[in-house]
C-alpha cells in the first residue's frame, strides 16, 4: 500500500488562538456563501508566510515519519487552498525531501495556457527530486476556469488534449511540431525532460464523474477518489474494471486510490471537536455558488440534464460574482454555521469523517479498506486547526494508525502501482473481469 | 417556449450542417437573430409585425435545438453560415432585426457583405466595446439573474414572465445552459465584442439601418451606440428613457411603432 498525507493548505486563525479572527473570516465565506471568490482582502500576507511554511515543514516531518507519499493539490482565488501554484511547492519538497514520492493531484491542465510549459515544469521536479514525481491532472474545479480565464465550453477537450500533448512533449524525441484543434507549438523540443522513464507515472484524482473514470480505465492510470461516498465510490470501481475488462487488463488495487478525511488526537473528544472543524466554512468546495460550480459548458450535457431534472432550483442562489457579501446578520449567520456543524454526526456515521483515537479510527479505516481495497490511501486533515494539533496528529497516525493499515493492507492483498503496474495483468477477451470493490463489507460497520 | 401554433420549425441543410429555422407570419421575409440565452420565444413585437412579415428565425447551431456544428469558433463563423443560408434559400438581400448577440451576427453579417441585407434594425447590439463602461458578463451569473438584470424593472415588465416562457422549467435550465455553453464558444475573449467590427464596417455599408437602446441598459452600455452609428453612415438611433437591454418587451408599443415604420 502506498499511504499518503494530504491538506489543501487552509489558510486559516487557529480558533484557539485568534479565535475572533477565525470566526470573522467564517462569517465572511457564509457571507460570501461560497470560498470562491472571497475578496482577497482578507487575505493577511504575514499569516499567508507563516502557514504556507508550516505546511511544507509539515510536509517534510511527514517524510520522516515514514509517510509513502507527499500529496498536493491545488486550487485558484479561495482560502480554502494556499497552493495556487503547487509546483512550486513541489519543486520546494524535491530538494528538501529524499524518499517520498510528491504527488500532485492534480495540476488543472485546462486552465494552464501553455502545456509545453507545465511539461518543463514537472521534468524540473521530477529531475531535482530523483524521480519521484508522480503528476496528476484535472479539469480543475468549475472556479478555477474564471479564475484563470480558461474557456469552460472546451475544458474535456483541452484536459484530453493538453495531457496528451504533455506526455508526447515528454516521450517524443524533439524537435517537433505539434498542431493540435486547442493547442499549437511550432517547436516541441523541452531540453529538461523527466528522469522517470518512459515518463512519470500518472495518478488522476475526481470525485464522481464518469467520463473521467471510464478515461482513466482506457489510459491504465489510477483513480483517486477523493472522499466520495462509498456506494457511489463502489460503483465508480465497478465501472472501471469492466472498462479495464473491455481494453483486456484486469484492473486491482494497484489501479485504485482514496482520500479519507481523518483526525487523530489523544481523546476522543478531542479528536472530534478538531474533526468538526473540517466543515468550517461550509467544508470547502460544498458550498459555493452556482455561478461559480457550474460555468457555461462545463458539466457534460447529461450531468446538466441530470441537474436540472433533480436540482429544486439549479440556478439559486446566483449573483455576480464581484459581488461579495449578503448582508446577513451575525445572528443569522451564526444559525447557518450552526446547521453546517450539526452535519458532523452524518459525515461521522457514513465515514466520511474519522476522527478520534487511534483504536476508535482504526476499525473504520479497515471497513473502508475492506470495501474500497485500493493500493493508494491518503489521509485528509484540514479544516483551521493549529500546527501543534496538526502535527500530533500526523505522529498519532504514523506511530499507530498506519501499521496497523499497511497489516490490512498486507492481509487484503493491497498492491499499490510501484509493486504491480497499472494495467499490466491482462485478461483474455471473453473473461468476466473480477470486481475490486466489495461493497459486502458494508454491511458490518464497526460500532 | 410561448410558441404560436402557426409558427413552424423546418429544417434546413447548409452545407454539411442542419439549420432549423423557425417561421411565423405572412409576408414579406424578415430576419430575425436572437440573443446569447437562446430564442425567448413568440413575443408581442412578433405578433404585430407577423401580420405583414413571415420571420424567419435561425435557431443558431449549439443554442438547443439545431444540433452544434463544432467548426464554429467565433461569431464571425456563424455569420458567414447564416449567409450561406440565406444565399442558398434566394433569401438574400433580406431585412434583419438582430437582438443583442443577434445584433452584433447581422453587423458582422453586413460587415462582410454590405449587400445582404436591404434594412438593418440593430436592437442593442453586442459587437463593439462600449467606449465607457464594460458589457456585463453573463458568465459571472446564473442564466436567470442574466435574464432578470437585462430590464430595467423585471416586476413592471408586463412581458417578463413570458420571456422563455418563464425560464423556470428543467428543459429551459437545460435551453439556458445550451445557450450559455455556445456563447462560450463563440464569444468568450474578448468578451461578447470584436476590435476589428468597428473597422470593417466603418462606411462600408449604405443600407438603411435603425439602431435601438435602451438607455438604462445594464448589458450593452449606450456609450458603443454611437460607435456604431459612426460606423453605420446614416443610421438612426432610437433611445428609450427608462427601458433596459429588452426594449421589444420593455417598451413594445413604441418598439413596434418604430420597426414598423422604419421597415414599411
Amino acid at each position: 500500500m502506498h499511504i499518503m498525507w494530504f491538506t489543501e493548505r487552509q489558510y486559516h486563525y487557529d480558533p484557539e488562538v485568534e479565535p475572533d479572527r477565525s470566526l470573522q473570516l467564517e462569517r465572511q465565506i457564509l457571507r460570501n456563501r461560497s470560498f470562491f471568490g472571497l475578496p482577497n482582502q482578507n487575505f493577511d500576507p504575514q499569516t499567508g508566510s507563516m502557514l504556507l511554511n508550516q505546511y511544507l515543514d509539515e510536509k517534510i516531518y511527514s517524510e520522516e515519519l515514514g509517510f509513502d507519499g507527499l500529496m498536493l493539490n491545488e486550487h485558484h482565488g479561495t482560502p480554502f487552498c494556499l497552493g495556487s501554484v503547487m509546483d512550486v511547492e513541489a519543486a520546494v519538497l524535491a530538494k528538501a525531501t529524499k524518499r517520498a514520492r510528491i504527488v500532485l493531484l492534480g495540476n488543472p491542465v485546462p486552465t494552464v495556457a501553455n502545456a509545453l510549459r507545465l511539461a518543463e515544469e514537472l521534468a524540473m521536479i521530477d529531475l531535482i527530486s530523483g524521480g519521484r514525481l508522480v503528476p496528476g491532472w484535472v479539469r480543475g474545479a468549475g472556479s478555477e476556469q474564471l479564475a484563470n480565464n480558461a474557456n469552460p465550453a472546451y475544458n474535456r477537450e483541452y484536459f484530453e488534449e493538453g495531457v496528451e500533448f504533455i506526455v508526447k512533449a515528454w516521450t517524443t524525441p524533439g524537435p517537433f511540431r505539434y498542431e493540435g484543434k486547442h493547442f499549437h507549438f511550432r517547436f516541441v523540443n523541452p531540453w529538461v525532460v523527466p528522469l522517470q522513464k518512459p515518463h512519470p507515472p500518472i495518478w488522476i484524482p475526481g470525485l464522481v464523474s464518469p467520463d473521467t473514470v471510464i478515461w482513466c480505465a482506457k489510459k491504465r492510470y489510477p483513480y483517486i477518489a477523493l472522499a466520495t461516498r462509498l456506494e457511489p465510490t463502489v460503483e465508480l470501481w465497478n465501472m472501471y474494471t469492466d472498462q479495464a475488462a473491455r481494453e483486456g487488463y484486469q484492473a486491482g488495487p494497484e489501479n485504485f486510490g482514496y482520500l479519507q478525511p481523518v483526525f487523530v488526537a489523544d481523546n476522543q473528544a478531542r479528536a472530534e471537536e478538531l474533526g468538526k472543524r473540517f466543515l468550517y466554512g461550509g467544508a470547502f468546495a460544498h458550498f459555493a455558488r452556482p455561478e461559480w460550480m457550474f460555468p457555461p459548458g462545463y458539466n457534460s450535457k447529461e450531468a446538466t440534464r441530470r441537474m436540472a431534472r433533480l436540482a429544486r432550483d439549479p440556478n439559486l442562489p446566483g449573483k455576480p460574482i464581484h459581488e461579495g457579501g449578503g448582508h446577513e446578520t451575525d445572528e443569522e449567520l451564526e444559525a447557518i454555521r450552526q446547521s453546517i456543524y450539526a452535519r458532523y454526526e452524518d459525515s461521522k456515521r457514513d465515514l466520511q469523517m474519522i476522527a478520534g483515537t487511534p483504536d476508535y479510527v482504526i476499525p473504520r479505516l479497515n471497513k473502508v479498506l475492506e470495501v474500497l481495497r485500493p493500493g493508494i490511501f491518503s489521509f485528509w486533515l484540514d479544516g483551521p486547526v493549529g500546527y501543534q494539533d496538526r502535527v500530533r496528529c500526523l505522529e498519532m497516525l504514523s506511530k499507530h494508525v498506519v501499521p496497523a493499515l499497511r497489516e490490512t493492507g498486507k492481509k487484503l492483498g493491497l498492491v499499490d502501482p510501484f509493486e504491480r503496474k497499472p494495467g499490466s495483468v491482462p485478461l483474455a477477451a471473453g473473461r468476466p473481469a473480477e470486481r475490486v470493490a466489495q461493497p459486502d463489507a458494508l454491511a458490518s460497520m464497526p460500532a | 417556449m410561448a410558441v404560436k401554433d402557426s409558427v413552424r420549425e423546418e429544417t434546413i441543410k447548409v452545407g454539411g450542417d442542419d439549420l432549423i429555422v423557425a417561421r411565423g407570419g405572412s409576408g414579406k421575409p424578415l430576419l430575425v437573430l436572437h440573443e446569447e440565452l437562446g430564442w425567448p420565444g413568440w413575443m408581442k413585437w412578433n405578433e404585430a409585425l407577423s401580420e405583414s412579415r413571415s420571420m424567419l428565425t435561425p435557431l443558431f447551431p449549439g443554442f438547443g435545438k439545431t444540433p452544434r456544428a463544432e467548426w464554429i469558433l467565433n461569431v464571425r463563423d456563424l455569420g458567414c453560415f447564416l449567409a450561406r443560408y440565406l444565399r442558398e434559400n434566394n433569401l438574400a438581400p433580406i431585412e434583419v432585426i438582430g437582438f443583442s448577440l443577434g445584433g452584433w451576427i447581422a453587423a458582422e453579417m453586413a460587415a462582410n457583405d454590405p449587400a445582404i441585407f436591404s434594412k438593418l434594425v440593430l436592437v442593442a447590439p453586442a459587437g463593439i466595446r462600449p467606449p465607457e463602461a464594460e458589457i456585463f458578463d453573463m458568465f459571472t451569473v446564473p442564466a436567470l439573474i442574466y435574464l432578470r438584470d437585462s430590464v430595467r424593472d423585471s416586476r413592471n415588465t408586463p412581458e417578463f414572465s413570458k420571456l422563455y416562457d418563464g425560464g423556470l422549467s428543467p428543459e429551459q435550465y437545460e435551453a439556458f445552459e445550451d445557450a450559455r455553453a455556445e456563447t462560450a464558444r463563440l464569444a468568450w475573449q474578448p468578451y461578447m465584442f470584436n476590435p476589428s467590427l468597428p473597422h470593417l464596417l466603418d462606411g462600408t455599408l449604405k443600407a438603411p439601418t435603425l439602431i435601438v437602446w435602451g438607455k438604462d441598459d445594464h448589458v450593452v452600455p449606450i456609450t458603443a451606440a454611437a460607435v456604431y452609428q459612426r460606423a453605420i453612415k446614416g443610421s438612426r438611433l432610437i433611445a428609450f428613457d427608462t427601458c433596459g437591454h429588452r426594449p421589444e418587451v420593455e417598451k413594445s408599443d413604441q418598439f413596434i411603432k418604430e420597426v414598423r415604420n422604419f421597415l414599411a
